[in-house]
């Protein structure tokens, strides 16, 4: 009954071992499709966003609330983590298993880095203004956007923790290296809705 | 005979790894000159030198701009092969903005 799963750890593996197989293939196509579908859902928030922020029913205002160096942290925390994962993914092909390992481990202790600072500001913003979900129309749209963004990277960093668990004495082979690209591509793209993030939502808010 | 095809093996392979050393240099730049864009947006909001007509579409273009190193450069975008991607997400760029334009003109009005 077993099957023959020779081929997939072959001696040498070819330059993109990513893209070997019909299954690799498939999952690169794959991702990318979802992510124009992800690119839709998070300019609907963005539209709802920007159709409801001025409307705060007496609560609290962007300019009264967002506050830049924190921002700017999490800005700088989640670009680096977009580079590591490049890196990660350059000593993939390189076929080097435990560098790859390590800038991972080192873009999800970023991802985490900025969840921590993702769950503080939304604390802040509830504890000490009052502005919670419920507040406003503005409100309801901020946290829907940004929350799902946040969503979207707390999914990132239990999909790696996964992959880093289950394929840590596996080693690099045809078959997990699609799952290491298709991370690192999804990755790539939460960092580009936090660059729309931090300029439409905190930098504009803050222009007024 | 059989070293020369051996030779030719290991040229191969370090003619790719000098290539992806030199698309990991590129990746450094657009890593840097995506840090000094998000340094100059900051800075302009921050400062409040610029007024409000021309500072939002600035840190709108340079959005996009950054958007595009990491579409092309860290994502891989610009490899040959990647038609079918650039399909979805320009499919994807296209409805994102009917959206946009529709749920922001509507409640211009």
């Amino acid at each position: 009954m077993s099957q023959d799963h020779s081929a997939l750890f072959p001696e040498n593996l070819p330059i993109e071992p990513e893209k070997a197989t019909l299954e690799g293939q498939n999952k690169f196509f794959g991702l990318w499709f979802f992510l124009g579908g992800e690119t839709v859902l998070f300019a609907s928030l963005f539209g709802v966003y920007l159709a409801l922020k001025n409307s705060t029913a007496g609560g609290p205002a962007s300019e009264d609330l967002f506050g830049l160096g924190l921002v700017f942290l999490m800005t700088m925390l989640l670009l680096t983590s977009s580079l590591t994962s490049v890196y990660a993914m350059y000593h993939m092909r390189n076929h080097d298993f435990k560098k790859m390992y390590l800038w991972l481990g080192i873009t999800g202790l970023l991802g985490i880095g900025f969840l921590a600072c993702e769950i503080y500001e939304f604390a802040h913003y509830i504890t000490d203004y009052g502005f919670t979900f419920r507040s406003s129309a503005f409100g309801s749209a901020f946290y829907a956007l940004v929350g799902f963004h946040g969503g979207h990277v707390l999914f990132g960093i239990c999909w790696l923790i996964g992959l880093l668990i289950r394929n840590a004495k596996r080693g690099l082979n045809l078959y997990n290296a699609p799952k290491f690209n298709t991370f690192s591509l999804y990755w790539h793209f939460i960092d580009v809705v936090w660059v729309f993030i931090f300029t439409v939502v905190y930098l504009m808010g803050k222009v007024g | 005979m059989t070293d020369n095809s051996n030779l030719d093996v290991k040229d191969s392979e370090s003619f790719r790894r000098q290539k992806s050393k030199e698309e990991m240099q590129k990746q450094l730049i657009s890593f840097a000159l995506m840090i000094v864009f998000t340094f100059i947006a900051f800075a302009m909001v921050a400062t409040e030198s610029i007024s409000r007509m021309y500072v939002i579409p600035i840190l709108f273009i340079m959005a996009i701009v950054q958007a595009g190193f990491q579409f092309y450069y860290f994502m891989h975008m610009k490899e040959k092969n990647h038609e079918m991607p650039a399909t979805f997400i320009f499919g994807g760029v296209w409805a994102a903005f009917l959206t946009l334009a529709g749920l922001v003109v509507i409640s211009w009005w």
